[in-house]
């Protein structure tokens, strides 16, 4: 965090670099921080792991059901399927599908007044929000989807792949993923600017999240255009790109294309949340001094 | 804290000590319960439109459990040997119940919390049950949306499933609303004494709870045999529903259970509920306070 020495002029374009690589510093000792806040609470994280391995349990016990009835229904094996179920409790938290995330605190700082002082903060809100909630995601991806994961594969037979690209693509895509659901949640959080209790545009966030991300059943068994329509919100780039990346489902520069459908989604619903946040920035009003 | 409060129950002499002698009845404790629920009711109301939205979005959150199973039945006919209107009727007298259960001890889980950061303490030092002040924290009208969702399901399937009905069978369905309820209250309430325990472990309950409830939307032939053993014998769950429906419907029962213990909900019930009680009694005289 310490910059030059004082009394030492840099030439101009080092000092900008060296500015650019503070910043980035700074915004990295946020993911840091982020990902250590939930580490410390080991016994709520084992809770946690339990409570994921007891839903994917059951959770594959109706999928073997379901695809004995009908085998390679949307494609996937029963292996596969399976995989997908664990996939799933693995990226619950991780996508903080059935929230848990960073907005609860946001909506609560708009509401009791706190943002004034966020928005005086020499960092940028997004920026902060963004890189604390991706240290939070990281942290959940190592802490509660290795161990059921493990679990599931105890149990069940699992398609799991063998070779290191495919885990290396399935990372990049939890990463997009991971953003596309922050951005969304920002979204959410801002509108307590407008309603202060945010408690049901959260509760209608997270709904739509979990039916559209695939989790209670994936994207590709969804009947017809309720299916196709699926597969295009920004949801499937949660949970549905990040398992078909994994499950190997997309070939060559298929794969490109998924990824390239998460950072589409990512990039223009962060502007979303860029644009409401600077309308929202207006509307805040100190009051006293 | 507890401790505390003890001696004063032992206590049983000097000025005002009749107050504090007499161990708070079932009815104290449920007059408590009411004026409790009947402020945060209000409280509530305050925010009319969210809770429009919070209780709607309760509907949808517990819809989305059934529309799971109308997308799978979009596929097949059958599942583990049920047809559609069977399943409803599974899924729609497991989640009244539970959603009668959430409503009513749902708050529950908030208990960690409170032992985390001390507030347990307020509640101990007043003159009323600390269960009723528990469960009827921060009491959750929404939650009548999951009960509504439940109920209408159960509406349909009674509807359309294909039963020969007795007066007996007719006289089971509401019998086993209750006991259901009744057992899933039980397990909040458990669950709630062990987070005196361990006060980070809130979430271990949703397994028992939500993830038991989810389990019992399903027929239990679906499941691993050791599975259905544990939800019968361990943590009595196949009693809320799945056996007496079994009896209703007409199915074998996969363990192959005499059929006299499908009418055993209300026995099982009341059994929970004691061993609930002395559970709760027994983290409570375990609370240490964190003393900040």
């Amino acid at each position: 965090m310490l910059g030059r020495p004082a009394g030492v002029p840099g030439r101009v374009g080092g000092g900008l670099r060296e500015v650019r690589g503070q910043v980035g510093g700074f915004y990295a000792a946020v993911v840091v921080r982020g990902f250590r806040r939930y580490a410390t609470y080991r016994t709520a994280t084992a809770a946690g792991v339990f409570t994921n391995s007891v839903f994917g349990l059951i959770v594959s016990y109706s999928y073997i059901a379901l695809w004995d009835q009908r085998p390679h229904l949307g494609g996937y094996s029963q292996a596969q399927a399976l995989t997908y179920v664990w996939v799933g409790q693995a990226l619950l938290m991780t996508m903080a599908l059935m929230g848990g995330g960073f907005e609860d605190e946001l909506m609560e700082r708009i509401r009791s007044g706190d943002i004034a002082v966020d928005l005086y903060r020499p960092a940028d809100l997004q920026g902060w929000w963004l890189s604390a909630d991706l240290g939070r995601s990281a942290f959940h991806l190592l802490g509660r989807g290795v161990l059921p994961m493990v679990c599931g594969a105890l149990v069940f037979d699992l398609a799991l792949p063998s070779d290191a690209v495919t885990w290396l693509l399935f990372l990049v895509a939890v990463a997009l993923g991971a953003v596309v659901s922050f951005a969304v949640r920002f979204l959410v959080a801002l509108s307590a600017f407008w309603l202060l209790d945010g408690a049901g545009v959260s509760q209608i966030a997270w709904l739509a999240g979990l039916f559209f991300s695939g989790m209670l059943l994936p994207l590709t068994v969804f009947p017809g255009v309720l299916g196709e329509v699926a597969r295009a919100l920004p949801w499937a780039a949660m949970l549905q790109v990040p398992a078909d990346v994994l499950l190997g489902r997309h070939r060559g520069a298929g794969v490109l294309t998924a990824l390239a459908f998460q950072a589409c989604w990512g990039v223009v619903l962060l502007a979303a949340g860029r644009l409401l946040q600077s309308v929202a920035a207006r509307r805040v009003v100190v009051q006293g001094g | 804290m507890a401790e505390a409060a003890e001696r004063w129950e032992r206590a049983g002499s000097g000025p005002g000590a009749d107050r504090w002698d007499r161990r708070p009845g079932p009815a104290e404790t449920l007059r408590v319960y009411g004026l409790i629920v009947r402020m945060w009711v209000r409280s509530t109301m305050a925010y009319r439109m969210s809770f429009v939205m919070t209780a709607l979005g309760n509907f949808a959150a517990t819809a989305l459990d059934f529309a799971t199973i109308l997308l799978m039945f979009s596929r097949i006919t059958v599942l583990g040997g049920f047809t559609l209107p069977e399943v409803a009727f599974l899924y729609g007298t497991t989640s009244t119940a539970f959603g009668v259960a959430d409503l009513l001890m749902g708050s529950m889980d908030r208990l960690g919390r409170r032992v985390r950061d001390g507030t347990l303490d307020t509640l101990l030092l007043r003159p009323a049950p600390v269960l009723a002040q528990v469960a009827a924290d921060r009491f959750a009208l929404r939650r009548l949306g999951r009960i509504t969702q439940g109920g209408l399901v159960l509406g349909w399937a009674l509807l359309r499933v294909d039963v020969a009905w007795t007066p007996g069978k007719v006289l089971l369905v509401p019998v086993m609303l209750v006991s259901g309820a009744a057992i899933f209250c039980a397990v909040f309430v458990a669950g709630g004494a062990f987070q005196f325990l361990a006060s980070d472990a809130s979430e271990l309950q949703n397994s028992v709870t939500y993830g038991g409830n989810t389990m019992l939307q399903y027929p239990p032939g679906v499941f691993a045999r050791e599975l259905v053993r544990g939800v019968t014998f361990v943590v009595p769950l196949a009693f809320v529903n799945w056996l007496p429906a079994l009896h209703i419907l007409g199915e074998p029962d996969p363990l192959g259970l005499p059929r006299w213990v499908d009418f055993l909900s209300p026995l099982v019930a009341v059994g929970c509920c004691t061993l609930a009680g002395l559970a709760w009694r027994a983290g409570l005289r375990s609370y240490r306070s964190t003393g900040s």
